[in-house]
This record gives structure tokens, sequence and C-alpha cells, in this order.
């Protein structure tokens, strides 16, 4: 075994796009940083569409989109309402990709153990305590175990973090906050485009949607979230049952099988303690309204890496210091994606009657606005003042 | 009370850890494993996706 640093500013714990975000930030700011990831392979398996924007892609994440991880170019987007109306829109090049994960969160962390950070795989970080002013921890490896201390540590550790309730930040998910998702990666699949596909209906999907995201050679990625209490199977039967209703998928193969949780119920009022920033799906760090949180992590990490090196700078890890990374958060995204889940309070409170009606009156550049939360939502009040029983919703829009 | 995993079933995705109010679940190479502090509430067989969890009843 390769020798493991025991002492270190920062560990990150969880290497997915948070974590790696975090690592490579920290490096770069003359941090000495551990990343450490219980799984074998970084970036598997996976629980995502793994669809990103063009402005998640280059802005949030700060990469171009070249390499092996690029399978597919997303040039528009096509929503079906429960009736199989649909709105579309479509652009003139790529306004997002679908990667393969696998290759993705690997070349992420890639990027962060060359900026400097220690990444190490297999490795899982337990037991943490406070100790004089630091954290310890128990670092468990194949043929042995050690313990690492650490000033900070940020927890990436995905939806089922623990790492943030040992230190005292409570990021468990009440039962309608989190979307059940499943998802058949498929082979063989018949009039796949460059647009990525949206399903809504409560009967196929209560409370979430289906998607089809193509990878290319006519392979996709085909899944659904559902809610509880709405849903009253499991996410697997409904995605099975739902594949079984479209005869594009007749002769199709499956190339994989994917499940998770998604924290689409909206944010913690802190995600900080002494010693400890949470970024990611841990910290619910995901659009409420179509599930996506591989920028939102990898910003939320970066930011957590910049207080990190001010607090290392000034010796203080306290949780009032640490605050800051609260306050920058819910500056630069939390405003926005909070403005998203009221949206999404909205949409699910439709009928698919409503649902039907709604999609005569959308446009597919609205859909875009409304998805990233910029604007569009004066608009989508306006549409549904129209409709007498949807006017109380049209009034939490605005 | 405690929560077994079917392991012909389970995925791993760790969504179950991620509901319980109790802390009582946790995510290991091995699947999923349960502690005493879990108080039977179902919130994880409830969000299973692929069906994997039971809850038996009684003292572990």
């Amino acid at each position: 075994m390769i020798e493991i640093p025991k002492e270190v500013d920062v560990l990150v714990v969880g290497m997915g796009p948070g974590g790696s975000g975090a690592a490579k930030r920290c490096a770069e700011l003359g941090l000495k940083v551990l990343g450490v990831e219980k799984r074998a392979e970084i970036g598997a398996p996976k629980r995502c569409g793994e669809a990103i924007s063009r402005h998640g892609m280059l802005d949030r994440i700060g990469i171009k989109p070249e390499g092996q991880w690029i399978m597919q170019e997303v040039c528009g987007a096509i929503v079906y309402a429960p009736n199989g109306k649909s709105v579309r829109v479509d652009y003139k090049g790529p306004e997002g990709w679908i990667v393969e994960r696998k290759l993705f969160d690997k070349h992420l962390a890639a990027l962060a153990a060359n900026a400097g950070a220690r990444v190490l795989a297999k490795v899982e970080a337990k037991n943490f305590r406070r100790n004089d002013g630091k954290v310890t921890a128990e670092l468990e490896y194949e043929g042995g175990r050690h313990e690492v201390t650490a000033k900070i540590v940020i927890a990436a550790d995905g939806v089922e973090s623990m790492v943030a309730r040992e230190l005292g930040v409570n990021t468990s998910n009440k039962l309608v906050d989190i979307c059940v998702g499943a998802q058949f990666e498929m082979a063989g699949v018949k009039g796949l485009t460059n647009l990525i596909e949206f399903y809504f209906g409560n009967d196929a999907s209560p409370g979430g949607y289906v998607w089809v995201f193509s990878k290319g050679n006519g392979t996709a990625n085909v899944g659904i979230g559902v809610r509880k209490p709405w849903a009253k199977k499991t996410a697997l039967e409904y995605l099975e049952d739902w594949v079984r209703s479209q005869p594009r998928f007749r002769d199709a193969s499956i190339l994989e099988v994917n499940a998770g949780g998604v924290p689409v119920g909206g944010f913690l009022e802190s995600n900080v303690a002494d010693n400890l920033m949470v970024v990611g799906d841990a910290a619910h760090h995901v659009n409420p309204i179509h599930g996506g949180g591989i920028p939102e992590a990898y910003m939320a990490g970066k930011i957590a890496a910049e207080v990190a090196a001010e607090a290392v700078k000034k010796g203080d890890f306290s949780k009032k210091f640490l605050k800051k990374y609260d306050e920058r958060w819910n500056r630069e995204r939390g405003g926005s994606l909070k403005k998203i889940l009221k949206l999404r309070e909205v949409m699910e409170s439709m009928s698919d009657d409503d649902l039907n009606w709604l999609v005569e009156y959308l446009k597919g550049d609205d859909l875009v606005e409304l998805s990233r939360g910029n604007s569009g939502f004066a608009r989508l009040a306006k549409i549904l003042m129209k409709k007498p029983k949807l006017m109380k919703l049209a009034r939490k829009l605005v | 009370m405690a929560v077994t995993a079917d392991k012909g079933r389970c995925l791993r995705c760790g969504g179950c850890v991620g509901v319980c109010p109790v802390a009582a679940l946790r995510l290991t190479e091995h699947g999923i494993e349960c502690s005493s502090k879990c108080t039977g509430c179902s919130a994880c067989v409830q969000f299973c996706p692929v069906g994997a969890l039971r809850l038996s009843g009684g003292k572990d």
C-alpha cells in the first residue's frame, strides 16, 4: 500500500464532482489536501442521467467539453405532456452534453490530482471526532487502517452522507423530499436524436418525470424519478412499466441498471459546523426542478475550498468562521435554486389535465428559462391566471 | 427493529441511508448495514427504488 498522509489541512470525503471540485481548488490555493473515495472506482456506479448544461460545464465547473467522456451533444429538448402533446426547443449548437460518468468523474479527480491534491480510491473515512481544534478520522483501506488529522473536513459523501451527521449537521432527507430514481442504460433504442426527452404524467411517474437521454449509437439513459407518497410501486416497477408501454424499446437491450435518491426537497439552513463544510448531494445541492446536481456540487466544492483556504490562513476553523461558506453559497446559488423549488411545488400540484392544458401555452424557450430560474416565472404565472383553479398556484410564483 | 437488504436486488445506491432519520443505516462495500438505532419507521423500505429492503420486527 502506498503511503497515506497522517496530517492534512483539508480532508475531502467522497470524490464525486463535489469532492473533486473542492480538492482541486484546495490544492490550487496551496493547501495540503487528501481526497478519499470509499468505492473501488471513482464515478461508478452512477446514480445519474449524465446530462450537463453548457452553462454548468463551462461556467460552474469551468472545463472544456473535450475528451472521451463526452458521449453526445445536446442540441435541444422535447417535453411531453401526459396526453402526448409536446413542447420543443431547438438550438443552433450544443447547449449541453451527455457524459460518461465513469470517465468524467475520473477526469475531474485527475484534474484535482494534477493540481496537487492526493486522491485515493477504496479508502473509507469513519469515526470522526474533534480533537484539540482539529478533526481526527480513521482511514480504512485494503490491508490496514490509520488515523488522519485535518483542520477542516469537506463532506462530499453523497446522499448517504454520514460524515456530516457524525460532525453535527443533520443532512437526512424527509421521504417526501427525495426523488426515488431508477434507470436503464439501454442499447438498440429507436428514434434517438440530439434532443433530450422528458415525459410528464401523474400515472406513469407520480411526482417526477421520465427521461430519455441519447448517449449516441442507439444507446440511451432511460430513467424515471418518482416521489412518495404519490408513488405506489417501486421506481424500478414504474420504469419497467413505462419502457414496456413504448414500442421503440421492444428490441432494446439493457446495459446497466441504476438506482438512487435525489435530494430535491430543498436546502438545509446551514451546511457548516466546527471544522466541517458539506457540499453536493450530501448538502442537498440539487436543482429541484430537474434534479441535476453535477455543476451545483462542483461549484459548492470550489466555494468550500476557498473558505477553507481563508480559514487555514486565519487559523480559525470554527462554525462561526465557516459560515462564510453558507453565505457565499446562498448568494451565488441559493437564491435562484430556492426560486426553482417554488416552481417545482407549483408543478407537482397540477393534475394531468392541468399539464395537458399548460403545454398548449408554453413555448420551448419558456421551459429553458424556467428550469434555470432566470426568468419566465412571471410569464408562467400569467398563463396559470387564465384558469381560475390555478390562480392560487400562480400567486406562489410572483 | 432492524432492516435487512436482499443482496441480490440491492444496487447499493445509498438513498435509504439518506432518508433514515436516526442514522441507523450505513452503506458499506458489503451493502446496507443496520444498527440497533433503527426505530422501525420504514422510511427506507418505502424509499427503496428496487424493493430490496425488509423490516423485521421485535428486538434485533
